[in-house]
């Protein structure tokens, strides 16, 4: 599905009319867009630097500034693959480069087809688990680097 | 007014000043990288530390920051604060090796090399000129993006920036001269020191009397506005108005 510049204006601007055009609600407004499109379309930014009155360079300081924030497009799935302590003892690390070799991306890359988007974080509270890779919020455990494959194979 | 001592000596102060600015009033010299008397003071190089007495205890603090006050004790050369600065020195001088300035502040507090893992890079992440264009100049122009290790100064998106009027109040005021301002014929070329961004290129406006190119028409057009001039203000360069 492709965004055209109006559709993306006129969204920036109801979610801007959300918060009142308020300047102290710029990382709200700026989620809310995110949430929309898994990114931060650069139309959009711009809109919201003029509608908020605030400087263009602050509103991408600030959308730069977050790691939650994406200025590039992202991929319909987000996997996180967990490089917690006890994940990493448990060969999290090779879970990670058989997802980066099966769908030929580098961590915190997206793949062309903008079907993953590939990131790790540290530690999200279920050593247990561990090694663990969560997509689109779902934890999968006990992972292992011949299971990979199949797990993605699972998403469209 | 209140009273308090640095380095020993008793000196008077406005209630509300820096440390800093009664210690430069008093001529005693406290290094600094990132405080300028036209902007905000920011507190990003730590240079600045100095020592005081706080309830029976010494503290470091940042003297371009902290307010004086009735009482106060500084000390601005303890063994303490020394080290500081020659750490912060060995940090800028493997962030910036290459920077004249940073050495020779480098060696004037006694540090000649540095044992971190040498970089290349030429900012020292001061924010000086990100707040002279916000305060000083009011365009906002460029911001500091990104954080941690990626943090830069950049324009939106590392674009020539729309709201960029070619001033070079940034290239003026950076301490350790990172921006680069070049005029060239009818050309200004800003370089700032990102390798992600091309230089940025202004023309220049031509005095009608004596041929100069003496500003920058974007320059020019934002005084006339913000002033309320007529645009034909600046069609003669001061040298011939007079
Ligand atoms: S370019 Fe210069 S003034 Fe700007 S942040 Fe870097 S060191 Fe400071
Ligand atoms: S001058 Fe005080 S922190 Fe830089």
């Amino acid at each position: 599905m492709r965004i055209t510049a109006k559709q993306l204006k006129q969204k920036a601007k109801s979610i801007l009319d959300n918060y009142q055009r308020d300047q102290g609600m710029l990382v709200s407004i700026l989620q809310d867009i995110q949430a929309e499109y898994n990114y931060l379309p650069k139309e959009a930014v711009v809109e919201v630097s003029q509608a908020l009155g605030a400087p263009l360079s602050q509103v991408y300081s600030v959308a730069t500034f977050f790691k939650a924030f994406s200025l590039e497009p992202r991929g319909r799935h987000l996997i996180n693959v967990c490089l917690g302590t006890a994940c990493h003892v448990r060969g999290a690390v090779r879970v990670l480069e058989a997802i980066e070799r099966e769908l030929d991306i580098k961590s915190s890359r997206t793949t062309k087809d903008l079907k993953f988007t590939l990131e790790t974080v540290n530690c999200v509270g279920a050593c247990a688990l561990g090694p663990i890779v969560i997509i689109d919020g779902e934890y999968h455990g006990q992972m292992k680097t011949d299971k990979v494959k199949a797990l993605l194979e699972n998403y469209t | 007014m209140v009273t308090l001592s640095i380095d020993g000596r008793e000196v008077q102060a406005e209630e509300g000043a820096t440390i800093l600015e009664v210690a430069r009033d008093n001529n005693i010299y406290i290094p600094a990288l990132c405080y300028h008397e036209e902007v905000a003071p920011y507190g990003a190089c730590r240079l600045c530390m100095v020592e005081i007495a706080a309830n029976g205890r010494e503290k470091l603090v940042a003297s371009c920051l902290y307010p004086v006050e009735e009482g106060l004790r500084v000390k601005t050369n303890t063994e303490r604060v020394i080290n500081n600065r020659r750490m912060i020195m060995e940090l800028l001088l493997a962030r910036c090796p290459d920077s004249e300035v940073i050495q020779d502040l480098a060696k004037q507090v006694g540090v000649d090399k540095t044992p971190f893992k040498l970089e290349d890079k030429q900012c020292i992440l001061c924010g000086l000129c990100v707040r002279a264009c916000e305060e000083v100049v009011g365009v906002s122009a460029i911001s500091l993006v990104n954080r941690g290790v990626n943090r830069q100064v950049a324009s939106p998106f590392y674009e020539a920036p729309d709201a960029c009027i070619g001033c070079g109040s940034c290239a003026y005021i950076c301490p350790v001269n990172a921006i680069k301002m070049e005029d060239i014929g009818d050309t200004r070329t800003i370089t700032m020191p990102n390798p992600k961004m091309k230089k940025i290129e202004f023309k220049l406006k031509k005095c009608k009397v004596c041929g100069k190119y003496w500003a920058p028409e974007r320059q020019l057009e934002y005084i006339a506005r913000i002033a309320g001039l007529a645009p034909e203000t600046f069609d003669v360069c001061p040298d011939c108005r007079q």
